[in-house]
């Protein structure tokens, strides 16, 4: 299968990436990675006329301790995300989420940024991202915003992200302390997950994140208020499925979809400590 | 678009369109076809090479993407008429059937194998799940690879 034709830029700095973007609009799109996009391309789901790749920017793959929070340059490949002891020290369950992330061939080249700029309801990195409330950094023509990861998902492979702006650094909270479980059912190796669930509790709130629940990546809002009120990890579990609106597959329907949600989150709750 | 890149240690430079992939690259342009072709979507990796170092799905890479890389093919492995020792340890444990999967397959097995030099068989089975086995091999193939790490320590 091979790709429609399109025009590509090697874009040398996020300003010339900003350029391209800013001349050709939503004709144009932006290479990470490339493993979200290019399998897209190739079954002509998604045909840019405009490519503008942006995989060389090294200034923009980093991850660095920042106080409060760790900021994660938006082009870090999973490979170094899920060896790095800052991350497994300070946010260990972004490391194990992204160990599970495709296979090592497609940890060796897909970046955090592109994972999650994708806005793809049924990737694993969102979940921990809504799980941990990162923030994102979003840069544009007009200088810098930040967006809270609650507002980012807007719609299936949609996000606040303008046609003319670049994700460029996730901000993920620092929490050393904090317990956590990641839940990932599929039936095959290397396979989407048909259902899987981020849980982080720290200072006695909780965080929770699903996976292919919905047509965006969504929070459990439902289970987190149940342990915020004293609930048990199994009855606070009962609310995973709470206002989600599960796809239908050759995988799954939605009924089964939403029996395994309340399932793996009461896995992850235990295997948080609840 | 013009693309130099080092594959096996030779410098090849061609003008190619930007949507070339770079399995096809390898295989049609440059003509090194021990690099398989299986499911053309990231799922099976027939197509593993090395990119500086480490394995890569070429059916999901744009040749333009590696322009100025170091690549590494299943021609490339072997010193000569010397096999590479993982290369080696397939033979000698029978690790494949029908072949169509042992280029990535390797290729896959020496990139874990540098990131993992001892691995547990459970670590060498979760690290091969991006390689597929039509002939469901894999009892051979994980005993290859922990073969080739004992034998390397």
């Amino acid at each position: 299968m091979i790709p429609a034709a399109f025009d590509y830029i090697r874009a040398g700095s996020a300003e010339e990436a900003l350029a391209a973007l800013a001349e050709h609009g939503d004709e144009a799109k932006l290479l990470a990675g490339g493993h979200s996009l290019l399998p897209l391309m190739k079954l002509r789901l998604s045909t840019p006329a405009v490519l503008v790749d942006i995989g060389r920017l090294d200034d923009l793959s980093y991850i660095n301790d920042a106080g409060d929070h760790l900021a994660i340059g938006a082009l870090t490949r999973h490979r170094d995300v899920e060896t790095s002891g800052l991350v497994q020290s300070q946010a260990g369950l972004l490391a194990e989420a992204t160990s599970h992330v495709g296979d090592p061939q497609v940890r060796h080249r897909g970046t955090i940024g592109g994972s999650i700029a994708h806005g793809d309801p049924a990737s694993d990195l969102p979940s921990v991202m809504l799980a941990m409330r990162a923030t994102l950094v979003v840069r544009g023509p007009g200088g810098e915003r930040e967006v809270a990861v609650d507002d980012f998902f807007t719609g299936f492979l949609e996000t606040s992200l303008g046609d003319n702006e670049l994700l460029t650094e996730i901000r993920v909270p620092k929490m050393p302390d904090a317990t956590w479980g990641f839940q990932k059912f599929n039936r095959r190796a290397q396979d989407w997950a048909i259902v899987g669930v981020s849980a982080i509790v720290a200072n006695g709130s909780a965080g929770v994140g699903l996976v292919n629940m919905d047509s965006t990546p969504i929070r459990a809002a439902g289970v987190e208020a149940a342990l915020a009120g004293g609930a048990s990890a199994s009855d606070a579990a009962e609310a995973a499925a709470e206002g989600t609106n599960p796809p239908s597959d050759l995988n799954a329907g939605p009924e089964y979809r939403e029996h395994l949600a309340r399932v793996l989150t009461r896995r992850a709750l235990e295997a948080a400590g609840r | 678009m013009e693309v130099s890149v080092t594959i096996n240690g030779d410098s090849h430079t061609h003008d190619v369109e930007p949507r070339t992939l770079l399995v096809h690259y390898i295989r049609d342009v440059v003509g090194l076809t021990g690099t398989n072709i299986g499911c053309d979507t990231s799922s099976c990796g027939a197509c593993t090479i090395h990119v500086n170092g480490e394995s890569v799905k070429s059916c999901t890479m744009l040749a333009v993407q590696a322009d100025g890389q170091d690549l590494l093919t299943i021609e490339g492995l072997a010193d000569g008429d010397v096999l590479h020792p993982m290369q080696e340890s397939f033979r000698q444990c029978h690790a494949l059937q029908c072949g169509y999967c042992t280029p990535g397959m390797v290729m896959a097995a020496v990139s874990l194998l540098d990131e993992n030099p001892d691995p547990s068989e459970r670590e060498v089975r979760i690290g091969l799940e991006g390689n597929l086995c039509r002939c469901t091999g894999y009892h051979n193939i994980v005993k290859a690879v922990l073969h080739c790490a004992e034998a390397s320590s």
